[in-house]
């Protein structure tokens, strides 16, 4: 990493982030909440990144296994997550392909 | 290196929310997957070149054998089965998170004279770690409970106290690890209460709330993810998982508000507990009908109004349906969809089956735009739902379920109801539709059922 984020503009960057996240799915409509659930799901798959920094400093044997299953699990978030809602999205693009041919 | 890596980071988080932004569009929705697809690889990716990280080889084992699980898992599981793969992979990454928080936690306890950790990082490392362990635990539960693995809610004596009691455990334990020192066994301590807690908060909630308890455990998630991401002082997680916790807040608040329950109520309250004592008050007798009769009478209906509920994903019967609908409107019947807004277990299951079924989207109507619909209905058809239109919601104010807005489908003429045996719904409550007098059950598989109802259409 570069520099270390500092107190005050963590919680700056916290702030805006969790206004983004409201403003940006604020007007969805009922038919995407379950795919969109499982989009955001996929999208905290980017634990997967801190997991990897965790095992990569991991020293001792009980830190390499806990660091280990880090990494497994977040993996699976990230790919089961997309896999899943890629499968979802995927048949709303067909049907309305179906619909306008 | 460094700042390149920061540069794919900040991509990567740009693509994640331009990606959750189309993904808020039908319109776009895929191409909004793609999108935040192609961030996690970047940042994943850049991630490898971190200076100073070691274990390359178990990072990769790691990272192979999940990705394979998680890839096969996920193609192969039915479409039936979404919400329960979703609340698993969430779960996976809570654990994740809780992970992360663990390593850090036994760095400390490895080494007291570590100064890089800031009383501050690990006090965010404690928070993390007790929301990502909790969403962990819970949503195992409840992809359990969706399942079919466990049953019934779980109920016991003095049930809220010893919750309460392994909730100031859990804090307590997080409190010292945080102020005092990190010590191994107070740390595997704190993970076992945490993991408890996460079960005994989702055991006791009826399956009709798993959406929302999903919902929420997905927002805590990402809050956990942000929490390690100042931690391990990583911009990309603390965006992603804040956003996520932000957009998965206000899901949950939809959720919740759809079925007219604040998620207190979802989690503290006792669905069904109460559920007793509104058997008693529904009269009538249940008043079976063929499947021949039944399509006489949709065949020459002017208008008829199908109602889909889990029911309808577990016998894998939209396709069925959407065939029988199609028979209809080439008879001149007007056939259009309801969709309540928790039918299924979660909002949106419905219309992603029908999509599945190739129903095009002008047929597919929520509640409010057709509520008003069914005064003037001939036939309503009710396939695998149920406390969705059951009338106790409107008239009886101790029933659970009081107060939930419901489809109308008591107001149509006749109303004929799929149903595969004579249980209650998943709040268990009896419904008191299937008892009123212009009420026919048609007892079977849905899909079964679907097929004979074809067969009778074209036999006219």
């Amino acid at each position: 990493m570069i520099e270390a984020i500092s107190g005050i503009s963590a919680v700056y960057i916290f702030l805006l982030a969790a206004f983004a996240g409201y403003e940006v799915i604020a007007k969805v409509p009922v038919i995407l909440h379950t795919p969109l659930m499982s989009g955001s799901n996929f999208i905290h798959g980017i634990v997967l990144v801190g997991a990897m920094i965790a095992l990569g400093h991991a020293d001792s044997t009980t830190e390499q296994v806990v660091g280990f299953f880090a990494v497994l699990l977040a993996s699976m978030n990230a790919v089961g997550g997309y896999v899943v809602t890629e499968r979802m999205l995927e048949m709303f693009k067909s049907s309305k392909e179906k619909k306008n041919g | 290196m460094g700042n390149l890596i920061e540069v794919v980071y900040f991509v990567a988080v740009a693509l994640f929310i331009l990606g959750l932004k189309r993904m808020s569009s039908p319109r776009h929705a895929r191409e909004g997957i793609v999108w935040a697809g192609v961030g996690m690889v970047a940042a994943t990716v850049a991630t490898f070149f971190v200076p100073n990280l070691e274990n390359f080889g178990l990072m990769i084992a790691a990272i192979l054998i999940g990705s394979g699980i998680a890839f096969v898992s996920g193609k192969r599981v039915a479409m039936t089965d979404m919400p329960q793969m979703i609340a698993l992979y969430n779960g996976m990454g809570g654990g994740a998170a809780a992970a992360i928080a663990a390593v850090e936690l036994l760095k400390m306890s490895g080494n007291h004279a570590d100064m890089s950790h800031s009383m501050i990082t690990v006090q965010l490392a404690v928070a993390g770690a007790v929301i990502g362990t909790v969403s962990f635990s819970g949503s195992l539960i409840a992809f359990a409970k969706l399942q079919g693995w466990l049953r019934k809610a779980i109920r016991f004596p003095y049930q809220q106290i010893f919750n309460l009691v392994v909730f100031v455990g859990t804090i307590g334990t997080g409190v010292y690890l945080a102020f005092v020192g990190a010590d191994i066994s107070i740390i595997i301590l704190f993970f076992v209460l945490a993991l408890a807690f996460g079960v005994l908060i989702t055991i006791p909630i009826g399956g009709a709330d798993m959406p929302v308890v999903i919902s929420l455990f997905n927002a805590l998630t990402g809050l956990a993810v942000a929490f390690e991401g100042f931690v391990l002082n990583n911009a990309a997680m603390i965006i992603a998982g804040t956003v996520v916790g932000a957009a998965g807040t206000l899901l949950t608040q939809l959720m919740a508000r759809a079925m007219n329950r604040p998620i207190s109520n979802v989690l503290f309250g006792s669905f069904g507990t109460t559920g007793g004592a509104v058997e008693e008050e529904v009269t009538g007798s249940l008043k079976p009908i063929e499947a021949s009769d039944a399509a006489v009478m949709m065949a020459f209906a002017e208008k008829v109004i199908i109602i889909p509920g889990y029911g309808l994903a577990v016998a894998q019967a939209q396709h069925k349906i959407w065939e029988m609908s199609k028979q209809l409107i080439e008879n001149g019947v007007d056939v259009k969809f309801a969709i309540h807004p928790v039918a299924g277990r979660m909002p949106g299951h419905m219309n992603v089956l029908l999509a599945e079924a190739g129903v095009p989207y002008d047929r597919i109507l929520d509640l409010d735009e057709i509520n008003e619909d069914f005064a003037t209905t001939d036939v309503a058809l009710v396939i695998g739902a149920n406390d969705v239109v059951n009338p106790v919601a409107r008239t009886n104010p101790e029933s659970p379920i009081y107060g939930m807005p419901i489809l109308n489908a008591d107001y149509a003429k006749n109303v004929i109801v799929i149903k595969r045996g004579k249980g209650a719904g998943f709040s268990g409550i009896e419904n008191a539709l299937f008892y009123n007098d212009n009420t026919r059950m048609l007892y079977g598989d849905g899909q079964e059922m679907a097929s004979q109802l074809i067969q009778g259409i074209k036999e006219l």
